[in-house]
């Protein structure tokens, strides 16, 4: 079975995202007041693999051994079966 | 006495600590490129400064999962020394060899400039030609060097001495104000708790000659051949 994953990686919450406080600044110049802007990167991987629960064990080894830093991530996992 | 400098593909600081260990320093020293998986034959490394893998999905996260940091963590395991500067500081962080993280800059933009670092600890292998409190002058370049670790790390790090540099004025005073990137509690540079694997964000290979502005940064070098000599 094919499946698709979707990671969400967002820094944990305290951290200094500046990407973050730019792009709050630039919206404020365009008349939009915010409470906060924070951002967030996304990495869509297809796989195979026997069940969803394998798919999904997968995806968090994936994102414990590489595509998240536990000291500064928090990371968001779903999943769903290849269209 | 031989020193590996590792190269990985987006290293540009490479050639740069060659010359300094060769030419000025006058040690054996050459390239190793990332594929080799033996380094036995070396006495200490230098992971140098660049852009490895383009900084795709973090500054040095891609270098820091190839088959050479296997070696390269043999030799720390072995007591050997290693140096990582500027990406190599961040290599060595993802590889979890040095704790914390390095993320984007307070101010979000690429810093090349002179920095004055406090040295914290002399009793290091690379900081031992170095008075404690001493003001050296060693420039950055670097737009990921904002130094991160949680509340309880940074406390082990104060409490063994386990920061090296503070980015400082010209007199000492480690002030907010001439921090360059936001790093907690103006932290340059750091060693592991074995004492013999350190990472910094300052190019100390762009501070060992006088025409370059600064000899500061060769003390690091011969600090680190001298403690290879009397191993």
């Amino acid at each position: 079975m094919q499946y698709h994953a979707e990671v969400t990686i967002e820094l944990k919450s305290g951290m200094l995202d500046p990407e973050g406080t730019t792009i709050k600044r630039a919206l404020e110049h365009l008349g939009y007041q915010t409470e906060s802007v924070a951002t967030a990167k996304k990495y869509m991987i297809d796989l195979n693999a026997e069940s969803a629960d394998i798919a999904r064990q997968k995806v968090d080894e994936m994102c414990q051994k590489l595509i998240a830093n536990p000291i500064i991530h928090n990371y968001t996992i779903e999943l769903g079966e290849s269209k | 006495m031989k020193i590996a400098i590792i190269q990985f593909g987006g290293s540009n600081c490479d050639l740069d600590v060659l010359h300094v260990l060769q030419d000025v320093v006058g040690v054996d020293a050459e390239l190793v490129w990332y594929k080799e998986e033996d380094l036995s034959q070396y006495d200490g490394a230098v992971i140098p400064g660049g852009f490895s893998y383009g900084d795709y999905l973090r500054a040095g996260a891609i270098a820091a999962r190839t088959p050479i940091m296997d070696a390269v963590k043999k030799m720390a395991s072995e007591g050997k020394p290693i140096m990582g500067i500027c990406n190599g500081f961040q290599v060595l962080t993802e590889s979890k060899l040095l704790d914390g993280a390095l993320t984007t800059n307070k101010y979000p933009k690429f810093r090349c400039e002179t920095t004055y670092l406090k040295v914290e600890n002399t009793d290091t292998p690379f900081t031992s030609k170095f008075k404690k409190g001493e003001i050296v002058n060693i420039p950055i370049a670097h737009m990921e060097g904002n130094f991160y670790a949680d509340k309880n790390t940074l406390a082990k790090l104060n409490e063994n001495e386990q920061i090296v540099f503070r980015y400082a004025d010209i007199n000492g005073n480690v002030t907010e104000d001439v921090n360059p990137n936001g790093s907690q509690e103006n932290i340059a540079g750091i060693i592991d708790a074995n004492r013999n694997v350190i990472g910094l964000m300052p190019h100390p290979e762009r501070a060992s000659e006088a025409i370059l502005g600064s000899e500061d940064g060769i003390r690091m070098f011969k600090s680190m051949v001298d403690y290879i000599a009397k191993k």
